[in-house]
């Protein structure tokens, strides 16, 4: 019904994955492009890309971050691409951020226009950058979704985390302070949400890594909310939110006696699996924090063998 | 210095304006030229033109000397040509011209340095005073058409009809709404003294509607303003309120007549906290005390429409009136003044502060109303489950101070807010914690209502609110609201838990602003307020002669400064309308009367 008045999606998108989705995050890689295929829309890599840019750049040398960012968004204008979908939140605000300044400053317009010529590579003004769930919400829509839903979901309520990075400072991707985007998909899907009102906090980052205590601190809040209002698991759409509530719940749980063990699924991961992708080939098997219910809710064994 | 024999006399005279003048060129050159030009028969440079010994040396020199023109070479004409003008007129011997050359401002090349902008000046004066030998002295103001208009008939509006009205002057006050009043209305009392709001505004709004000068327009909109000789000419359009205001006598049965047996639509007036039916009256004390009726409700304007039991009710004195349409009355008013009030922030901008998501988050003018004896709750402050609150937040400065939403501050809202903590405190025995930025009470005895008020034990935590929440840390949290913040005395985030949460909105322009001020011809500052030329000179808007402002149209402003400036403005509107010299300022600035044409 919506598809008529919807502009019709693109024949496939280039996206770029970034570091993240070829380390720690390869979950998100896995899930993504088997979404993007059970929905009919081809995902090709970015080819030669290389860092996006984020990390500890942006605080030492933004222009070296600008023009690392430039780069990417330079390849794919030279391959004739008019978007570029970054799946990591952290690639997705360097990018963008890039976009958005090499036309708001002059000066950062021309340390990009004189890397790129260095390079041999266009200035890149052509290229929109998107995040998946914008591309989703956008293109693909709720109705299209639920009409190619295969799985009926079996497991319980999820709390929709959204992270800061894709929804701040720009509002392409949802609004700044209350994004709904992934509920409404999710809904359209047949999962349940739940009300979550720190669904745009603070995952604690790099802070896990390098302040431990309080990057744990911030993981534990999310975690409890979560539970407070009667999730069984938290869906994230940015890798390091994944990895943070993921990796250190078994620590917290030591620490705090708190009980909660759940699944902390990707986006692509959970919207795949109701519309018929494989357990594998969604990157579900790499699960560490709630194995247990998500044997019980996909009907599999609780496999030990997950970086295997 | 040529003494011409017969023709023009001119004088030039060239301000220092201290160095703001002085320091950017060479006024004695400028003078010396211009003594050089043909007709000048003086030429003089003066600190401060405008001051009372260079008046008196302009007036010897027009009589010794035999002046027909004036140059003056100093700053806008707009601001300060009308001190001095009134100093020469009719005091001088012969009629004389006065023209003013702007160079403060019309001197650009003051940016390039003493020596362009000297060459520039002599040019600008130069020009003046080919201008003032094309000119014969003359009178050039007509008489000012009697009677104002008062657009807005909050406590600004009415309080400067009033002192019209009581000086002589035919007012007509036309107001939007269906009640004069305006937010005052709202309000049980004011600070710093806790005085009571009704008692003070009650009767001024009584007045208002039985004063023999008041024509009283209620449900009313300024639609056209066209200028004409001395006057304005202005359109009121008059909306329906289907009821005749000489018939109505407020007894109400039209209400308790409607069948709409309850009161069932979220009334206006109480921002939604009460209901009311498609009949009713504002509040009980409205003015003029006549019901109104509402025709998106009422389903007699709906197809099928009902029996109009109303009608029936209100019997031989006929006031309601189905039928009643629009009106449109034409007036001519010599002057205008704008009180056109404030609108309130609009908190679905703070999301995070959590308004419309959790029940039990207030805006302040909601709190005024509950706390008012004769509002929607009789004074009573609960939590929307009903429950008393143990403990309540004030979150200062929502929509003022900040960046992403308004810049300016919005004056009041600090003291506002410390009236609304006693208030709350005494009424339901809560720990009130504040929330603010900077604590503001200049005025008289707020800072020591501040201090009061830290005596009292209610809690001030200095830092901007980053959210208001319902996710818990720990049991003491669960159920409650949670404000986090950042306490910049203590350099440390907290989490204070509460049961209800007050955000203390700021006073932007109201959505009217924009049309009133291309009605009426006027400015606005960059944050949408009415301008005026000059805060500190003239109480009038820029561009337009006879136009005043007062109230929080022109700016945040708490009561007492809202009535003071009602009342000059009233003065203001009164000396334009019945002054008897001054002819109207032009943005030429350059005609003076004496007695020479008067006689003529």
């Amino acid at each position: 019904m919506a598809s008529q008045s919807r502009p019709q999606p693109p024949l496939g998108y280039l996206y770029f994955p970034g570091c993240s989705l070829k380390g720690t995050g390869v979950a998100y890689d896995e899930s993504l492009v088997t979404l993007f295929g059970l929905l009919g829309l081809p995902l090709e890599e970015l080819p030669d890309w290389n860092c996006c840019g984020a990390t500890s750049y942006m605080a030492i040398g933004e222009e070296t971050a600008f023009v690392l960012a430039a780069r990417n968004l330079a390849i794919a204008q030279r391959l004739g691409a008019l978007e570029l979908v970054a799946p990591c939140s952290a690639c997705y605000l360097v990018l963008r951020k890039t976009v958005d300044y090499s036309y708001r400053y002059p000066e950062v317009r021309r340390q990009i226009e004189e890397a790129m010529a260095r390079a041999g590579l266009p200035f890149p003004n052509a290229v929109r950058v998107r995040h998946p769930l914008e591309v989703l919400f956008n293109d693909v829509g709720e109705a299209r979704i639920a009409a190619t839903v295969k799985r009926r979901w079996s497991g319980g309520r999820v709390a929709c985390y959204y992270g800061c990075q894709a929804v701040r400072p720009y509002a392409e991707v949802d609004d700044t302070y209350g994004p709904t985007r992934m509920d409404e998909l999710l809904a359209a899907a047949g999962i349940p949400t739940i009300d979550y009102p720190v669904k745009t906090q603070c995952c604690g980052g790099s802070l896990t890594g390098t302040i431990a205590t309080v990057g744990k601190e911030l993981n534990c809040i999310l975690l409890k909310e979560a539970e407070r209002k009667g999730a069984e698991a938290i869906v994230t759409i940015c890798p390091l939110c994944q990895f943070n509530l993921d990796v250190h719940q078994a620590e917290i749980r030591d620490r705090t006696g708190a009980t909660f063990d759940m699944p902390i699924l990707l986006l692509p991961q959970i919207l795949g699996w109701v519309l018929g992708g494989e357990r594998r080939a969604l990157g579900l098997h790499r699960a560490i924090s709630g194995r247990r219910l998500l044997a019980q809710w996909l009907g599999a064994p609780a496999e030990r063998d997950a970086y295997a | 210095m040529p003494e011409e024999e017969s023709g023009p006399r001119i004088g030039v005279y060239v301000c220092h304006c201290g160095s703001r003048i002085a320091g950017t060129l060479d006024v004695q050159a400028v003078a010396a030229n211009a003594a050089r030009l043909p007709h000048v028969v003086v030429a003089r440079d003066h600190a401060h033109i405008c001051s009372d010994r260079a008046i008196r040396l302009l007036r010897r020199d027009i009589d010794e000397r035999g002046l027909d023109h004036v140059v003056v070479a100093s700053c806008s004409p707009l601001l300060r040509e009308h001190p001095f003008r009134p100093l020469l007129d009719g005091r001088t011997a012969g009629p004389v011209t006065l023209h003013v050359v702007n160079l403060r401002d019309h001197d650009p090349s003051r940016h390039d340095g003493p020596a362009a902008a000297t060459t520039r000046a002599e040019a600008l004066v130069g020009a003046a005073v080919r201008r003032a030998l094309g000119e014969m002295p003359g009178r050039a103001r007509g008489p000012i058409h009697p009677g104002v208009l008062v657009v807005g008939a909050g406590i600004a509006g009415i309080e400067a009809a009033l002192t019209l009205a009581d000086s002589g002057q035919h007012v007509y006050l036309v107001e939007r709404l269906p009640t004069i009043g305006g937010h005052m209305a709202a309000f049980e009392k004011i600070f710093p003294a806790l005085d009571c709001a009704a008692c003070i505004l009650t009767p001024k709004m009584a007045a208002a509607r039985a004063h023999p000068n008041i024509t009283l327009w209620t449900c009313s909109d300024v639609t056209t303003v066209d200028r004409e000789d001395g006057a304005y000419r202005v359109q009121v359009t008059r909306r329906p309120r289907y009821v005749n205001e000489e018939r109505c006598t407020g007894c109400l049965e039209c209400v308790e007549a409607c069948v709409y047996a309850d009161a069932r639509f979220p009334d206006k007036f109480t921002l939604g906290l009460g209901m009311r039916k498609p009949v009713y009256m504002p509040f009980p004390d409205a003015v003029p005390n006549v019901a109104v009726i509402d025709r998106e409700t009422c389903i007699a304007f709906a197809p099928g429409g009902c029996e109009r039991p109303c009608v029936a009710a209100c019997g031989e004195r006929g006031a309601v009136d189905l039928a009643q349409g629009e009106e449109v009355v034409t007036i001519r008013v010599g002057a205008v003044v704008l009180a056109t009030g404030f609108r309130p922030f609009d908190v679905s901008r703070t999301p995070f502060y959590g308004y419309g998501m959790y029940p039990n988050v207030y805006t302040s003018l909601e709190v005024e109303h509950m706390l008012n004896g004769s509002g929607p709750t009789g004074g009573a402050i609960g939590l929307r489950d009903g429950h008393a609150p143990r403990s309540i937040a004030i979150v200062h400065c929502v929509g003022s101070r900040d960046i992403t939403t308004n810049r300016w501050c919005s004056r009041v809202c600090c003291m506002s807010s410390l009236k609304l903590a006693h208030l709350l405190r005494a009424r339901t025995g809560a720990e009130i914690f504040n929330f603010y930025i900077d604590m503001r009470t200049p005025g008289p005895a707020f800072e020591e209502f501040y201090q009061a008020l830290l005596k009292e034990g209610v809690h001030f935590i200095r830092g901007r609110v980053a959210e208001v929440t319902d996710w818990a840390l720990d049991p003491s949290e669960e159920g409650r609201l949670v404000i986090r913040v950042e306490d910049t005395l203590l350099a440390t985030v907290r989490r204070v838990p509460v049961d209800m949460v007050v955000l203390s909105v700021g006073l932007e322009p109201t959505a009217e602003a924009d049309e009133l001020a291309r009605l009426f011809g006027i400015g606005r500052s960059p944050d949408g307020f009415f301008l005026e030329p000059h805060p500190k000179l003239v109480g009038k808007p820029g561009g337009t002669d006879g136009i005043f402002v007062a109230g929080c149209c022109e700016g945040p402003k708490d009561l007492n400064d809202s009535i003071a400036q009602a009342g000059a403005a009233a003065a203001d509107a009164l000396a334009f309308v019945e002054g008897a010299g001054d002819p109207p300022l032009s943005a030429a600035g350059k005609i003076l009367r004496g007695p020479r044409d008067d006689r003529a």
